[in-house]
């Protein structure tokens, strides 16, 4: 009965939605206000709709609605209660519900803004934003119900949406659950940051066609919709490194990245997004570039769409993958429109789009960012290439090839480096003109640092070629980073004679896009560390020891000491834990708890690694296997991971950065009149 | 001229790019094969780099926990989504794959930590080489159970 009425709530969503991209597009055709505010109310009743229809959706979950199909599927009786909630997003009709409810919290957030200075733009908006949405909710309409019921007939028990005739409805008496990899709280929150990412890319994405379709194509989309690339781009990237964390934490192979294609997919729109956040300012600046970003934004949105579809869909065989499902060709089919009218648009307004003046210098800032979108398209270029390569050897010589983690590395690993290298002369190239003259007067105080500090670990820490290069690129781009910062603090320290810590505050304070984007660019460094260190110095060994016994490893030695087994019923988990100490140098560190647990409910085991984490490396211990009683022991495979938390680290400022670059800039006069009424508080408001 | 300097570099890195690519391409791919074709082809293909797909017999796992190697025996599943398909489903080609005596099996030798999803009617998608011995020695093992997944219908409740 409820969930009757869920499904009743989302066909309303649907009609209203639909109703709101016809009257946006009737109401604009007309010149009617009238109509055009009707499609815009009509668009903020959607986010509404979507709650109440997610809200029975988290009811019929929560209180085991096992009849329901969705729910039968998702949750089971012995999972916690946050676990039921968030198994909203644990299968493909509700994620499908979600990605809809977000993009109506977004297109609301949105049409809420002042709109005076962009009238020309909102049904435009109104239009990507619903269409968007209505194909999201068509799918759970049509396709996906996540109401959808069990009932017993002849031909045995089906999901169907209406009660079929001579039927009675079906109650399991328990639910499937969810697959206990998925029961950690990274996964809670992975899926939903990242589709946070993907949704909030729609809205730039609509003002860019806006600008397209009204021809009012300065930069003004761009301006407005640049801290929601931002955000989207926050978002984007705190799920791809949540998943990385989770895959690190549960998956126990020791890595936190493993090209598989859905990771691919996430990261794709990634690429384009960062892209796309460099070259704008390229338009900004200098008016040029104007069709790539168009380009670019188009792209984005429509890896999005191939994101949320390719992690939905089965196609390709990951970890990732769902069953498959009949909405793939839909998938396909509404990409390719939407890429293909978007394209029209650009042609129709090709000369609209004119560049306002013209690249003269190679080595000029706006140059190099041209070089940088160049690299992250060759990167997304490989990237798909990767994906796509089975399918195309399939049809061309009739035998399936794919490629796998080397065919990434070895592809993206130069374009990497290069991306690194343009990082650190970049920000000291000036707009419009630049010489290897001016160039090396600004570039070679940090380079000659940076060489000192390769030459310093070449000879203490490792001759690697591939390491050396990596971190001779990495010291250049913090040293330029930093030597940018501090002149910019120690030049305001001089002409406003404020203390160096101050200045710094200041300094990023007044022009937080710049500096935040400095910070970005050290977090990146930090996060490359962490990524050599793993990638080229990962170290592992195995064993079979009995108690007392111990395993050596890169200084490191590890003792078993006990295992025991115990479970716990309710929860339906049979947990077997290793006691290990830890020792390093003949010094004691303390205990590490590697455990294996075992799900009844799934028949699945769990492994899950003991790790002790410092900035110089992770030891990450594994129970494989154990004989409780005979003296033979337990079986442990040990990693050593150097230098992976700084991967963890870096990420972590990269939002830092963000926000920063995310956040107004503060406005000086501003100040002045709030220093001139409240003096005595300024210093710690400012 | 001015224009031509940056025709140029654009080239120069296109061609870079287009070099990176087909270098990996032909350096790392592995052939995707199933039981059936890898039977066919033989000995032609010993020691190419190889990725096979099949549905693990569960009383065929063996775990030498001293060594970490792992032995299983995969029997053969069609390898293209529409023909599993026509058979109703991974999950039942997997099991009609496994219940058959008479489908081409395979060995796996694997060393590492056993795998928390390795069951009976698993999909394996293992990569590595075929030996001289018919063995396949896998570098890495994927696996898949598709009743953990999503499936479209629930047939064995209650």
């Amino acid at each position: 009965m409820i969930a009757d009425f869920g499904f009743g709530v989302l066909v309303v969503s649907f009609l209203v939605a639909l109703y709101s991209v016809l009257a946006a597009i009737y109401g604009e055709v007309k010149k009617s206000a009238a109509l055009v505010e009707s499609a815009r109310r009509a668009m903020l009743l959607t986010w509404p709709l979507l709650t109440l229809t997610a809200g029975i959706l988290i009811y019929l979950l929560v209180n085991n609605h096992f009849e329901v199909q969705f729910v039968y599927e998702v949750t089971s009786r012995s999972m916690p209660t946050y676990l039921k909630v968030t198994a909203w997003w644990g299968g493909q009709a509700g994620s499908l519900l979600f990605w809809s409810w977000l993009m109506s919290a977004f297109a609301s957030l949105v049409t809420l803004r002042k709109w005076d200075r962009d009238r020309e733009f909102l049904p435009w908006v109104i239009v990507v934003a619903c269409v968007t949405m209505a194909f999201f909710i068509g799918m759970n309409v049509f396709f996906e119900n996540p109401f959808a019921q069990l009932y017993q007939t002849f031909d045995g028990i089906n999901a169907f949406t209406f009660q079929p005739a001579d039927s009675i409805l079906f109650t399991p008496p328990d639910g499937r659950g969810l697959n206990p990899l998925l029961r950690h709280p990274g996964m809670v929150i992975h899926p939903p940051m990242l589709y946070l990412g993907f949704v909030s890319f729609v809205i730039p994405y609509a003002f860019a066609m806006a600008a397209l379709i009204t021809g009012r194509t300065d930069d003004r989309w761009i301006r407005i919709t640049r801290r929601w690339t931002l955000w989207a781009w926050l978002f984007l990237t705190f799920g791809l490194v949540l998943g990385g964390r989770w895959a690190y934490d549960v998956l126990g192979w020791g890595g936190y990245w493993g090209w598989d294609p859905v990771e691919i997919a996430a990261f794709m729109p990634w690429l384009t997004g960062t892209a796309f956040l460099h070259s704008v300012m390229i338009q900004e600046k200098r008016g040029m570039l104007k069709h790539w970003n168009m380009l670019l934004i188009i792209l984005t949105y429509s890896l999005v769409i191939f994101g949320t579809f390719l992690t939905r869909s089965g196609v390709l065989s990951s970890v990732h993958a769902f069953a498959q499902s009949a909405i793939g060709p839909l998938f396909f089919t509404f990409i390719g429109l939407t890429l293909i009218t978007s394209i029209a648009l650009i042609f129709y307004r090709w000369s609209a789009l004119k560049s306002e003046t013209q690249m003269t210098s190679l080595l000029s800032r706006e140059a190099l960012f041209l070089l940088n979108n160049l690299l992250f398209m060759s990167i997304l270029v490989v990237c798909f290439w990767g994906v796509i390569y089975p399918l195309i050897s399939e049809l061309f010589t009739g035998q399936k090839v794919t490629v796998g983690p080397p065919f990434y590395e070895r592809a993206t690993g130069p374009l990497w480096a290069a991306l690194l290298f343009l990082m650190g002369i970049a920000p000291l190239s000036a707009w419009g003109h630049s010489t290897v003259k001016t160039l090396g007067r600004a570039i070679w105080k940090p380079a000659f640092g940076a060489i000192i500090i390769t030459i310093a670990l070449y000879m203490y820490y490792t001759h690697n070629i591939y390491a050396i290069i990596g971190f001779f690129l990495v010291a250049l781009v913090l040293l330029v980073t930093l030597y940018e910062y501090w002149r910019g603090a120690y030049a305001r320290q001089r002409n406003q004679g404020e203390n160096i810590f101050v200045a710094f505050w200041n300094l990023t304070g007044r022009n937080r896009r710049r500096y935040g984007g400095y910070i970005i660019h050290l977090s990146i460094m930090l996060m490359a560390i962490g990524i050599l260190g793993i990638e080229l110095f990962q170290t592992e060994t195995q064993g079979t020891v009995s108690a007392g016994n111990s395993i050596d490893i890169a200084g490191y030695t590890v003792q078993y000491k006990e295992v025991a087994t115990w479970d716990d019923a309710p929860k339906g988990v049979s947990y077997t834990r290793a006691v290990v100490d830890i020792y390093k140098n003949g010094i004691y560190l303390g205990e590490l708890h590697p455990r294996k647990d075992y799900y009844f409910d799934s028949q699945q085991n769990m492994t899950i690694p003991g790790n002790r984490s410092t900035m110089k490396d992770d030891l990450y211990v594994l129970l494989v296997d154990w004989q409780p009683i005979s003296s033979e022991g337990a079986t442990f495979k040990i990693y050593v991971n150097p230098l992976v938390n700084w991967l963890w680290m870096g990420s972590l400022l990269f939002m830092v950065g963000i926000v920063i670059a995310a956040l107004p800039d503060k406005d000086p006069e501003h100040v002045v009149v709030r220093e001139g009424k409240r003096l005595p508080q300024t210093s710690a408001a400012d | 001229m001015k224009i031509n300097k940056f025709v140029i570099g654009g080239m120069l890195i296109l061609g870079a790019v287009v070099f990176l690519i087909w270098s990996a391409t032909a350096s790392t791919s592995e052939y995707f094969l199933t039981i059936d074709e890898l039977n066919a082809k033989g000995s032609s293909i010993v020691d190419k780099n190889l990725r096979v797909s099949g549905a693990v017999i569960g009383e065929t796992i063996q775990y030498d926990s001293q060594s970490l190697t792992l032995t299983f025996e995969v029997a053969h599943v069609a390898g293209d989504n529409a023909q599993l398909a026509t058979e109703g489903g991974l999950a039942e080609a997997l099991h009609q794959a496994v219940m058959d005596p008479s489908r081409e099996r395979m060995t796996v030798v694997y060393v590492g930590p056993l795998p928390d999803l390795l069951r009976h009617e698993a999909q394996a998608i293992v990569t590595g080489h075929l030996g001289a011995d018919g063995i396949f020695y896998a570098d890495e093992l994927l696996l898949k159970c598709p009743t953990k997944y999503e499936e479209a219908v629930p047939e064995q409740v209650g």
